[in-house]
Parts: structure tokens; sequence; C-alpha cells
């Protein structure tokens, strides 16, 4: 398929010297990009490297400062998605955007409505149409199937149906595996495959390495606004790629080095805990993480574990069983209670959970600790107390922030991040509570926090590493749990596990058969 | 940081903050004012139209404007005056404003205005010969806590079932208006007096401390927007106000009660909207009569909004809309334009407070508070907590 790409006249999709300021940046700076019919181009690059800038351009929501756009050769100038689409780009979102209630087909046939006549959509067609579709790409899927009750793979699918029902002859998908499991990614490289195989082409954003060496018939990597590399995958490997993408060498899975686990630290015994519409969602769980250890819970999304987390840490309370620390019974403890007794937790969400954006950095950093001495006498703040700590944190953690009083949301996400870290590793603990800690960071914001939470266990924290990113738990922990269906059916040793055994686990339980036939059935 | 700095040398650069420092609070409120007193003068031009007889009249506007400034500032005694319009809506303010940092709309100012000058009212006439300092502060504090109660019930309803405040605190008003009447007519009215009204509150009253009827509800007005400034700003408490305002999820996970704060926030709220009850029975009209009852809790709103709910912007946005009430009647004798223009003025301004996610885009004010979306009022008037810190 590389082979053929040199020889076509004109490349479907070709982006050239796309500049595009903002005030104070320049997000893309000069980005040459070009895909051939049949071909997947990844582009790699941290988060803030300018990969959304530049598919804004490409899909009208941005206009490019200086640079063009041509399709088959020809120039273009693409007004808005609508253009886009007309034109045949298409873009898969990293979140989905699906309405959850409504069918396949329906999702499908939103904005793109096929007419039976002026007034009555021609359904029987539009099925015809998504059935055959999806054989032609390897999949059966059902267009009545109401797309919540869809795995996110499934969903995923619906979302590049939806672009092909469109007739999308480039095809955008804007980090697709970040909540797949590994079957699921395989699936959909597959997919992906037969789609160029037939003359689509593909660009592929990813910060996944070892995805884009797999899938990718060319990769380029940008930084800081600017294309510092283009790849084949058989002339580079990870660590090439990683510092072409960082600017420098990085070490790209953490030494875990040797857990010396001490006596448990967190006990579940029968913990059950019911979720927000009254339905239970942690099913009996019993679970011990020791001190100095690092226990992952593997799961895909929605199998119990926000709701498991709540009840560690005092947001939720457990409808039975029981939840110790360190021998001490905190079952229903708040969160306050919770912290007070030495559980620190950093949130998946950190917008949402972690932060108060509007607020300053320094208040942000003192978020748990605002009513304690030194930064509260009774009622009264001491605001010289806040800022001195402030700084102390800010100097440690590493965070890049012109001062501690600018608003937190100003700060990029990794050190947005690392404030939530420095707020909650700054502190001698007993439980450390991970959601996910490193979702959409960039290499060294991940390799920073990694290391943090490694030095946390080594100094005898009991570590939970709760992630949806198989990757993060395999790489961290020394022992990993798998949730499914709201219990752990399984704890194996982490430095042995086997990336496709957890990874079956998790889509099937551990059951004989096969995942639940998901996108057939409603 | 700052998108929109210019590239200064190192020396102007601090003074250049502090100016757009002061800039990004003031712009929204000065723009919109500039934009409400145009438009008010094309209103007064059209409508005199319709008044047979009168002609086009391009000059009536700056008549009419400057017999309302010199009606609201013209001499001492139109500045008391205005100051005492101004005492309530700056209590009014308060309410609204601190209730907005908590994420919560308190359209029920007026209801707790009312309640609060009736728990004054209460107290002032059982100590009406009481000597004056025990007699005041007693009734400063029955408004307060009446006011008080008024917040509490609807902050309950809100954390125990999740009542909406705008519901439950709207429907208080009536409670409220009608709780009022029937105490006047009742329990309370003088006995054999022609109209329902109460006794004097005697001692109880404010003293006279500036001009001819400036009372000593101004400087209580001052005092307390420096007090929830101080409150919201430098107290643990306010910082979890203005948390759960800004994100209850991000407080609740922090170990902060969101519900127990709203509880909190609607009764502190209630309060200070019952303190200006309390300054007017007590400052100005020292009796109740049923049809006792102004439009202060409703100006209130417009207050909090104009100030984006911070404390210290409250007070020149209440002497804004007090110098409007104060100033009207002169206007009214001397350009024939009817006292409501200031109603129409109020509501222009409101209205493009509620356009002012777009004014801020224009004016490139509103950088540092990027996150802020600005759907709903709540939101608009909650982004100013990263400037006033």
């Amino acid at each position: 398929m590389t082979d053929q790409t040199g020889t076509r006249l004109a490349p479907a999709l070709e982006m050239r010297g796309i500049t595009k300021r903002y005030p104070g940046v320049i997000a893309n700076n000069n980005i040459s990009l070009d895909v051939h019919p049949g071909e997947i181009h990844a582009l790699l690059g941290e988060n803030g490297a300018g990969k959304t800038t530049l598919m804004n351009v490409l899909y009208g929501l941005a206009q490019p400062d200086e640079g063009e756009i041509l399709l088959d050769g020809t120039a273009v100038r693409i007004a808005g998605p609508a253009d886009a689409i007309a034109r045949g780009i298409n873009m898969v979102h990293q979140h989905f955007m699906l309405v959850p209630v409504l069918s396949v087909a329906d999702n499908i046939l939103l904005g793109e409505e096929t007419m039976a006549n002026r007034v009555f959509l021609d359904r029987r067609e539009a099925h015809r149409r998504i059935v055959e579709l999806g054989r032609r790409f390897g999949f059966e899927i059902d267009p009545e199937a109401k797309v919540g009750s869809l795995s996110v793979g499934w969903q995923q699918r619906v979302e590049i149906l939806k672009a092909l029902y469109r007739n999308a002859r480039i095809l955008v998908l804007d980090e697709p595996t970040a909540v797949l499991t590994p079957q699921e990614t395989e699936e959909i490289f597959a997919v992906l495959r037969r789609l160029a195989a037939e003359g689509h082409s593909i660009v592929f954003i990813s910060h996944k390495l070892y995805e884009v060496l797999e899938i990718a018939d060319r990769i380029t990597v940008i930084r800081r606004g600017k294309v510092v590399g283009e790849r084949r995958p058989a002339e580079t490997n990870e660590d090439d790629l990683a510092e072409l993408m960082v600017g420098r060498e990085v070490q790209l899975t953490v030494d875990r080095g040797i857990s010396h686990p001490a006596g448990p630290v967190l006990r579940l015994a029968g913990l059950e805990v019911k979720d927000d519409r009254g339905n239970l969602a942690v099913r009996g769980v019993d679970l011990e993480v020791r001190a100095g250890e690092i226990l992952g819970i593997a799961g895909v999304a929605g199998n119990g574990q926000d709701e498991l987390v709540e009840a560690v840490i005092g947001l939720r309370h457990p409808t039975a069983g029981t939840v110790t620390l360190a021998g001490a019974d905190v079952t229903g403890r708040s969160p306050r209670g919770m912290n007070e007794a030495g559980v620190a937790y950093v949130p998946a969400d950190r917008h949402r959970f972690g932060l108060i954006t509007p607020f300053s950095l320094a208040d942000n950093l003192v978020l748990t600790s605002y009513y304690r001495r030194p930064y509260a006498r009774g009622l009264l703040r001491d605001g010289d107390a806040i800022a001195r700590d402030a700084a102390i944190a800010i100097e440690r953690f590493d965070i890049r922030t012109p001062s501690a009083s600018v608003t937190a949301g100003t700060l990029s996400g990794g050190n947005q991040q690392k404030a939530v870290v420095a707020r909650e590793f700054d502190r001698d603990l007993k439980l450390l509570v991970l959601d996910q800690p490193t979702r959409g960071l960039d290499v060294g914001s991940i390799e920073f926090i990694h290391r943090q939470v490694i030095a946390k266990r080594d100094a005898g924290t009991a570590v939970l590493l709760v992630s949806a990113e198989l990757d993060e738990v395999l790489e961290m922990s020394d022992r990993i749990g798998v949730m499914y269906a709201g219990k752990i059916v399984a704890v194996v040793d982490g430095r042995t596990a086997d990336k496709n055994e957890v990874g079956l686990l998790m889509a099937t339980g551990g059951a004989e058969r096969p995942a639940a036939p998901v996108g057939v059935a409603p | 940081m700052s998108a929109s700095a210019a590239p200064v040398g190192g020396g102007a650069r601090r003074q250049d903050s502090a100016i757009s420092r002061v800039w990004s609070v003031a712009a929204v409120p000065l723009v919109v004012t500039v934009l409400s007193v145009l438009l008010g003068g094309v209103i007064i031009v059209f409508s005199e139209l319709l008044v047979p007889g009168h002609t086009f009249d391009l000059g009536l506007p700056l008549v009419a404007y400057s017999a309302l400034v010199s009606g609201a500032f013209g001499n001492p005694d139109a500045v008391v005056s205005t100051l005492v319009y101004s005492t309530p809506l700056v209590f009014g303010g308060l309410a609204v404003g601190f209730g907005f940092k908590a994420g919560l709309f308190n359209i029920g100012a007026q209801g707790q205005f009312l309640v609060g000058a009736l728990g004054a009212v209460m107290a002032g006439v059982a100590l009406a010969g009481a000597p004056a300092p025990i007699a005041i502060s007693l009734s400063v504090l029955a408004g307060f806590v009446a006011g008080g109660i008024w917040g509490f019930v609807p902050g309950f309803l809100k954390a125990v079932s999740g009542a909406h405040e705008v519901v439950s605190t709207i429907m208080l008003n009536y409670v409220a208006v009608q709780l009022l009447a029937a105490l006047v007519s009742g329990p309370l009215k003088v006995p054999h007096s022609p109209s329902p009204v109460t006794f004097d509150v005697g001692n109880a009253a404010f003293p006279i401390i500036l001009g001819r009827s400036g009372h000593l509800g101004i400087v209580l007005a001052v005092v307390a927007a420096l007090f929830v400034w101080w409150l919201l700003y430098r107290t643990t408490w306010g910082f979890e106000v203005r948390a759960v305002g800004a994100n209850p999820d991000a407080a609740r996970y922090a170990g902060m009660r969101p519900k127990l704060i709203t509880i909190a926030t609607m009764t502190f709220s209630g309060a200070l909207a019952g303190l200006a009850g309390s300054s007017v029975l007590l400052g100005v009209t020292h009796s109740m009569t049923s049809s006792f009852g102004t439009t202060v809790g409703f100006d209130s709103i417009a207050v909090a909004l104009l100030a984006r709910s911070n404390p210290l912007v409250i007070l020149p946005a209440a002497l804004l809309f007090g110098g409007m009430r104060a100033g009207a009647g002169l206007m009214q004798i001397k350009a024939q334009i009817p006292v409501e223009l200031v109603d129409v003025l109020q509501a222009t301004i409101l209205l493009f407070l509620v356009a002012s996610p777009v004014l801020r885009r224009v004016l490139r004010a509103g950088g540092r508070h990027a996150g802020s979306t600005g759907v709903d009022l709540t939101a608009t008037s909650t982004g100013g907590d990263a400037v006033a810190v």
C-alpha cells in the first residue's frame, strides 16, 4: 500500500504551509501534511502541539492565516463543518457525538436524512445502506439498537459508519483508541485497514506510539506547532518517535523497581455500593491494598470502578460491607474525615473534580487543607502562609506557571494535574487513590507523575490505581484486580500479567463465552 | 500571560496590569450604563412624539438627564437623598451578590426585605421607649434574623429536596406580602386608626447624622459592604462559599459540604436583605403601613448583576440606582419626563447585562474569565472571582 502512494498523481488531501496564530501563540507554524488515497497517515504530537488546531482548520472550524488546503490537487476554501462534510471530509471525535437514546440508524441519519419524499424519511433504504456498509467493512450492526446500550467500541463503529454514510473519502480520527480495550482496538484497526484498502484516506491522531507504529503507513510528528519529522514505521521505533515528540530523550516506561509490600492498609470486605440511580454498581468486593504496593484496577469504564472509588474516599456510602483503613473501620466517613485519616485522591476529571479553575493556583493548592493551620487560624485565612507554601509546591513539583496567583484554568493540562498531585501528595499518606491520573496528559507530564507515584509507594503508601487505560495499569501496578460487572473477577501479578489475558477478563469477566453480543441485540 | 497585554517594557508592566485589573472589573458596568443612557435618550425623544402637540426635540434627553443628575447630586440635600435611596440597595445588592457567589439566585430579596422590615418594626415598637442604643441594635438584629429565616427556608428546601431557589423564593415573596398585610391590618395595627398603620418605632429610629435625612443606615451599609468583602475573600467560610459557587463538584470532592453551605448562604443572604428592610423602616418610614413595599428587592438584583457580585463595586452600583431614584422627581418637573423613565433605564441596564458575554468579547475585558460561559445570569455574575481575589 505504501509503495503505491508514491505513484499517485495528487494526494487526496494536501495541507500546504498552514499557519494559524492565536493571540500570543502560533498554534500551527507552516505545517504541511498530505494523505494519499488508501493511506493511513498518523499525526503524532503531545497535547497542545497543534494537532487539534490543524484539524479544526481542515474541518473549517478555523481559517488558516497562511497556507492552503488542496483536495485532489485543487485548492479549496473550507467554510465550515457542513462544507467539509460536503467535500467528503469527516471527523470522528474523541468524545462521541452521538445521542444515546436514539437508535443507530437515527444517529446516522441525523443531519443527513435519506428522504423517501419531501416529508418522510426513507427508513427502509437507510437501514439497508447501514447494514450493507457495516458488512462491507466487516461488522454486523443492528440499525435499531439504541446507541446508549452499545459498548464504547461499537459506538465508535457507529461514528465511523456515520462518516461512511455521508460518503466520506477522508476520515479524521481523533484519539480513537483512548477508551477501548486491546481487543476493541484490534477490531477498530481491522476496520480502518479495510477502509484504507477501499481507497479511503485516513488521518489518525494519537499520542500512543506503539499504536501509531502498528496502524500507520506514514507518521508525521509535530511539536509546538511545527512539523519536526516524518517517518515510516519500518524506519523508526518508539524511542525515536518519543524523542521527536518531546524534543528530548524520555524514559517511556518508568522503572517501577521492586516493591516491598508490608501489612494491609486498605481492606474492603463485602463492599456493596449503589450508583446514582439506585442500582447496585459494586456487588460485593473484597480487596486488600498493602503498604508499599500499587494495586491497579483494570476494567471497561462503567463496571463499578467510579462507585468503588467514591466509597473508598468517602463520597458515597456503601449499602453493605466495610472499609478498613490501617485497622480502623472508616466505613461511611466523610471525604474530609478520610482526607484527615491520610487518604489522598487524584480524580480523573481534574476540571470537574480536581480543581476550581476560576480560582488561583495558590487557592487550588490548599483546596483540601484551607481550613487548617497554617492556612487558617479559626475563620481567618492566612494569605502569606498560602502563598509561601504555594511557591514551595510550584518549585518542588515543577509546575510551570507565571505565578501562584494566576487562575488554574489558564495552566496547561499537565501543569493542572501537577497542581492536583502537589496538593494531594505533599504530606504523609496512608492511602493514595488515583483515578486515571494521567488522562490526556503529554508524555513528559505522565513520566513526572508516574515517578511521583512510585516514590510515594516506596515511601510506604498504599496506592489504589483505577484506570480505563489498560496500558497505565499494566505499567504501574504490582498487582492488578480486574473489575467486571461490579465484582473483582481476578487478581493477577502486575509483572507477569499478559495484556490480552487481562483485556479478555475486562471484556468477559472470565466467563467462557465471548463478550455479550453488543451491537446486534438492543 | 494575559493575551491582551501590550508588549511594553518591564517598568511599565506592573502599572499596565493594575490598569487592566481595574478595567476588567469596571469595563462592562461602565459600557452597559453608557449604552443604557444612550438608549434612554432615544426613548425620550420618540416617546415625546406620542404627546399631542409635542415635536421632535433632540435636545430633550440632555435637559432630562441634566435634571436627573442635578436632582441626584446637584446640592448637598440631593446628595444626602441619593445616599438614603442607595442604602437599602447596598444591603440588597450584597444579599443577592452573596448568593450569586455560591451559585444561588436569590430572587426573593423582596420578600426578605419585607419580612426584615416587619421584624424591625415589631422589635422597634416593642422597644420604642427603651434607651436608643439598645432599641436600635435589637431592632436591627430582629430585621437581620427575620430576613435570615426567610432565606433559610428556600436554602433548606434546596439542600434537602433540590427545590430550586428561584421558584421557592418567588413563592415566599408572595407569602411575605400577604403576611405583612395581615399583620399590619391586624395585630400590629394602631387601635382605632382609620388606616392600617403600626405604631412608631420611637427610640429605635436611626439617628440623623448627615443633612436633613441622612440616617445611620448609610454608615452601616458601607460597613456591611466591607464586611461582606472581608468575609468572602479573607475567611475560610467565604472560600467555601466561592468554591461551591464556582464548582460544587470539586468542592464536594475537596471535603466541603455544599448542602450546608447552600443553607448558610441563603440564610445570610436573606439576613442581608432583611437589613435592607430594617434600614428603610428604622431610617426613613419609622412605622409600617400595609402598603409598605418598594421595588428595593428587585432593584437589588440589578445592582448585584451590575456590580458582578463584587461587594465593593456594589457601593457605586447602588449609588447609581439610588441616584436615579432620587433625581427622578426633578427630572419630571423640569423636563416633563415621567419618573418611570428610571425604570426603563434600569431595565435596559439589565438587558445589556444579560448580553454582557457578547459585550465582553467585544471589549476583550473578559480575557481572564475565558472559562465562564455566561449562559445564565448566575454564571455571568460569578465570573468576577479571579479579579477580586
